[in-house]
C-alpha cells in the first residue's frame, strides 16, 4: 500500500497486467522510450522490452486498427490515444470494428482491447485538449465505457478493463492526474499524496466494471457524476449545505442502474452533472433512466448541469467548466422546485 | 511550357462510356515470362520496375513460360481449375437465388476467380486472411463447406452468424478467413496488426490483407502501409485492381500516373504487379511474398491486375456507366479459360472433360443448395431466433440488454 498519483496508479495497473499476462501489449504515440506525454507508461518499455511496449506512428485509426488485429490474433492490447480529442480518426475502427467483431462473427473472433485516452478540461487545453466524448462511445453497442475519478479506482478499473474479454474505452480525466479538483481553480490543489483515495494497494486487484460507488452519502438529492465532476459535486454540496448524495458512476456502460434508482427513490430528487456538452450528452440518458425508473418518487424535475453546447474555449475556461457555483445553483433550484 | 492563368479543375474520366467501343490498347501488357524473378531477400530498391510491369506466366498459346513458371504440379493445377469453376458455379446459383427472392443480396467474383483461389494455395493452415467481400475463393480453395456459405447467404436457422450479417460477409477463424465487415479498408490495417502480433509472439504464421482498387483511397490503406513498413510486419498486402469501384473507374482512386503497386514504393515496401487472370502467376507471386514474410523480411505489396466482369453486386447495373462489351475486350482474358487451355496444352485435360466437370460441379452446387434451403431462406423456412439478436454482443450480457430482450418478449 502506498500513496500514488493517478498517473502512477495507471502505470502500476499496466505493469501488473503486463507482468501477469504476456499477451498484454502497450503502444501508442510517444508511449515507448519516452513513457508517454503524461508519463503513464514510463519505464514499461525498459522493463518489458520493445515488443511489449512501443512507439506508434501518429495514426489513431492505425493504432486502434492494429490493436483489433492483434486482439483477433489472441493478444490483449492496451493502447493509448494521446488525447480523447484525437480519437476521431479511430472512431470508425472503434465503432464499426472493435464494438461489433464478436457479434458479427458470432464469437469466432473477439476484441479484448483497452483504449486509454486522457479526457476532460480544466487545464486550459482549449478546443482539442479538453473534450469529453463519452456520449459518442456509450451510444455504440458493443463498447464498454469507463471513467475513473481517483488513483485507487483507476488502477483497479484499468486492470479489470485489460482482463475484460470485450473492448473498453478508458477515459482518464487528466485534470485529476496529479490531484483531485473541485473546480476552485484559484485555490492550490491538494496532491494525491494528501488524499485517502491516493492510497493504492500493491499488486493485482480489480474494481469491477459496471459498479457505481456512493462518494458522499446524503438524503436530500442524488447527484450523478463521474470523473472530475465527482469532486465538484461534493464541493457544491458542502458549500450549499445541501445534504446531497453524490454517486460516482465509474462505468457509464454497463451502467449501475440499481445504485442510481435506489438513491433517487430515497432522495426524490436528482441532478446530473458532466463536463461534456449538454445536448445529447450522457446526462440525457441518465435523466431518461431516472424518469423511467423513479417517476413516482420524484418530487422535482431532474436537472442537468453540463458544458455549454459550444466547442471548449480557451480564455473562457472557467465560464465553460461547470464549477461548484453552477452545480450549487442547480442543487438549490432542485430543492426549491 | 504551361502558362499561368486561370486554374482549371481536373476530374479523371474513363476513356470509354456506354455506347462507346471498349479500347484497352493503351494498357501495356508485357509478354508472359518477361519479368524476372528476384531472390526473396532482394533489396526493395532493386525491384522498383516490378511495380510498373505485370508478372505473367501463361502465354497466348496456353504455355507456362519464364522464371515464375513451374511451381505447381498437374494435380494442383487441376484442383485449382476445379476451385475456380466451383466459385463461378456457386456465384451463378447464388445470383439466381437472389433474383428469386431467396436472399436480399449477392456479389459475384466473375473474372476474378484466380486471385483468391490461387492465393489460398500459397498460404499455410493457420495463416490469416483479412478479406473483402470478393475473395470467397479463399474459402472454396480451403474446402470450406459450401452449404455453410449458403446458410450464411440465406440467413437461415443453420447460419453460423445467426442472421446478424449481410449475405457473403462470412467468418471462419478455422479456415483463416477473418470476419468480413461492411466498411471498406478497415481490415487492411487489422491484418497488419495480426501480423505484428504473430511476430511479437514469435510465431511462424503470417497474415494477408485484401483491398480493392477503389478502397485504396481510404485512410486505412495508408495506415496499413505505414504500420507494415515501420514494424516490418509479416503480411502480404493484396490489392485487387479490377478496374472498377461500383461505377467509379480506377483513375479516380489512383489519378493518372503510376500504378497501385507503386504506392508501396514510397513506404519502402517491395511491390509486385501480377496478371490477376493467370492462376499460375498469382500463385507464384503469392508464394514469393509468403516466403519473404516467413523469412522475417517483412511485407510485400501485390497488385492483381484483373477485370470485374460482372455487376458490382445484385443491386448494380454496369450498363449505366461502362460499355456492355468491355469485359470481352479485356486483354488478360478469362482466368478459367486460360487455365483450362494450359491444362489441355499440358495434355492432362480436354474440352470433353471440362464440359463434364462443369456438369458435375453444377450438380454439387445444386445438391448443397438443396441442403441449405432445407434449413430455410431469408423469407421462408427456418430462421435464427430473436434471442440471437441480443446474444453475443458482449461475452456476458449486460443488464440493459437483458431488460431489452425481455421487452422484446423473450
Ligand atoms: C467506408 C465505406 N464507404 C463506402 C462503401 C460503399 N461501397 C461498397 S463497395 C464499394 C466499392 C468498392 O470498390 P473496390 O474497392 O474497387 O472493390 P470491388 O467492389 O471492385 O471489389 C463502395 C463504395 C462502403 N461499403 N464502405
Amino acid at each position: 500500500m502506498a500513496r500514488k498519483t493517478m498517473i502512477e496508479a495507471i502505470r502500476d495497473a499496466m505493469d501488473v497486467a503486463m507482468g501477469l499476462d504476456e499477451r498484454v501489449v502497450v503502444f501508442g504515440e510517444d508511449v515507448g522510450f519516452f513513457g508517454g506525454v503524461f508519463r503513464c507508461t514510463q519505464g514499461l518499455q525498459a522493463k518489458y522490452g520493445k515488443s511489449r511496449c512501443f512507439d506508434a506512428p501518429i495514426n489513431e485509426s492505425g493504432i486502434v486498427g492494429a490493436a483489433i488485429g492483434m486482439a483477433a490474433y489472441g493478444l490483449k492490447p492496451c493502447v493509448e490515444i494521446q488525447f480523447a480529442d484525437y480519437m476521431y480518426p479511430a472512431y470508425d475502427q472503434l465503432t464499426q470494428e472493435a464494438a461489433r467483431l464478436r457479434y458479427r462473427s458470432n464469437g469466432d473472433f473477439t476484441c479484448p482491447i483497452v483504449v486509454r485516452m486522457p479526457t476532460g478540461g480544466g487545464i486550459f487545453g482549449g478546443q482539442t485538449h479538453s473534450q469529453s466524448p463519452e456520449a459518442l462511445f456509450t451510444h455504440v453497442s458493443g463498447l464498454k465505457t469507463v471513467v475513473p475519478s481517483n488513483p485507487s479506482d483507476a488502477k483497479g478499473l484499468l486492470i479489470a478493463a485489460i482482463e475484460d474479454p470485450d473492448p473498453v474505452i478508458f477515459l482518464e480525466p487528466k485534470r485529476l492526474y496529479n490531484g483531485p479538483f473541485d473546480g476552485h481553480h484559484d485555490k492550490p490543489i491538494t496532491p494525491w499524496s494528501k488524499h485517502d483515495l491516493g492510497e493504492v494497494a500493491d499488486g493485482h486487484y480489480t474494481v469491477p466494471l459496471g459498479k457505481a460507488v456512493i462518494r458522499r452519502p446524503g438524503n436530500a438529492v442524488t447527484v450523478l457524476a463521474y470523473g472530475t465532476m465527482v469532486y465538484v459535486a461534493q464541493a457544491a454540496a458542502e458549500e450549499t449545505g445541501i445534504d446531497a448524495e453524490v454517486i460516482d458512476l465509474r462505468t457509464l456502460l454497463p451502467l449501475d442502474l440499481d445504485t442510481i434508482v435506489e438513491s433517487v427513490k430515497k432522495t426524490g430528487r436528482c441532478v446530473v452533472v458532466h463536463e461534456a456538452t449538454l445536448t445529447s450528452g450522457f446526462g440525457a440518458e441518465l435523466m431518461s433512466l431516472v424518469q423511467e425508473n423513479c417517476f413516482y418518487h420524484l418530487e422535482a424535475p431532474v436537472m442537468r448541469v453540463a458544458g455549454w453546447d459550444t466547442p471548449y474555449p480557451h480564455a473562457q475556461e472557467w465560464d465553460y467548466f461547470p464549477g461548484p457555483a453552477r452545480v450549487g445553483r442547480a442543487l438549490i433550484a432542485t430543492m426549491e422546485a | 511550357m504551361a502558362e499561368a492563368g486561370k486554374l482549371r479543375f481536373h476530374v479523371p474520366e474513363p476513356e470509354v462510356r456506354p455506347g462507346g467501343t471498349p479500347d484497352f490498347s493503351n494498357v501495356p501488357i508485357p509478354k508472359a515470362g518477361s519479368v524476372p524473378k528476384p531472390p526473396i531477400d532482394v533489396d526493395p530498391r532493386e525491384i522498383r520496375d516490378l511495380a510498373f510491369s505485370i508478372i505473367r506466366v501463361l502465354d497466348r498459346a496456353g504455355e507456362a513460360v519464364g522464371p515464375w513458371a513451374g511451381m505447381l504440379s498437374d494435380e494442383e493445377l487441376l484442383e485449382g481449375l476445379r476451385h475456380m469453376m466451383t466459385l463461378r458455379a456457386f456465384d451463378a446459383r447464388m445470383q439466381m437465388a437472389q433474383r428469386q427472392g431467396k436472399t436480399s443480396f449477392y456479389m459475384q467474383h466473375l473474372g476474378e476467380e484466380a486471385v483468391s483461389c490461387a492465393f489460398r494455395r500459397a498460404l499455410d493452415k493457420g495463416d490469416m486472411n483479412f478479406p473483402t467481400y470478393r475473395q470467397a475463393g479463399l474459402l472454396i480453395a480451403d474446402d470450406y463447406p459450401m452449404v455453410t456459405m449458403m446458410n450464411q447467404i440465406y440467413s437461415n436457422e443453420a447460419d453460423p452468424l445467426k442472421g446478424r450479417q449481410l449475405p457473403i460477409m462470412y467468418s471462419s477463424k478455422e479456415h483463416g478467413f477473418f470476419s468480413i465487415s461492411g466498411n471498406l479498408a478497415t481490415q487492411y490495417i487489422q491484418a497488419v496488426g495480426w501480423a505484428m502480433a504473430s511476430a511479437i509472439s514469435g510465431d511462424t504464421r503470417i497474415a494477408a490483407a485484401w483491398i480493392g482498387d477503389g478502397s485504396t483511397a481510404e485512410s486505412d490503406f495508408h495506415s496499413a502501409l505505414v504500420f507494415a513498413s515501420t514494424y516490418k510486419a509479416p503480411v502480404i498486402l493484396n490489392i485487387v485492381n479490377n478496374q472498377w469501384a461500383i461505377s467509379t473507374f480506377q483513375g479516380i482512386a489512383r489519378g493518372g500516373a503510376g500504378t497501385f503497386a507503386a504506392r508501396g514504393l514510397g513506404f519502402g515496401i517491395p511491390a509486385l504487379r501480377v496478371d490477376g487472370n493467370d492462376y499460375l502467376a498469382v500463385h507464384a507471386v503469392a508464394k514469393w511474398a509468403a516466403e519473404r514474410a516467413r523469412a522475417n523480411l517483412g511485407p510485400t505489396l501485390i497488385e492483381y491486375v484483373t477485370y470485374r466482369a460482372g455487376a458490382h453486386s445484385t443491386s448494380d447495373d454496369p450498363s449505366a456507366y461502362r460499355p456492355k462489351a468491355e469485359s470481352e475486350a479485356w486483354p488478360l482474358g478469362d482466368p478459367v479459360v486460360r487455365l483450362k487451355n494450359h491444362l489441355i496444352h499440358r495434355g492432362v485435360w480436354s474440352d470433353e472433360r471440362h464440359a463434364q466437370a462443369e456438369t458435375e460441379i453444377l450438380e454439387t452446387v445444386i445438391t448443397a443448395q438443396k441442403e441449405a434451403e432445407s434449413h430455410g431462406t431469408l423469407h421462408a423456412g427456418g430462421k435464427p431466433s430473436i434471442r440471437d439478436m441480443f446474444e453475443g454482443l458482449y461475452a456476458e450480457m449486460p443488464p440493459h440488454l437483458k431488460r431489452q430482450r425481455q421487452q422484446a418478449g423473450i
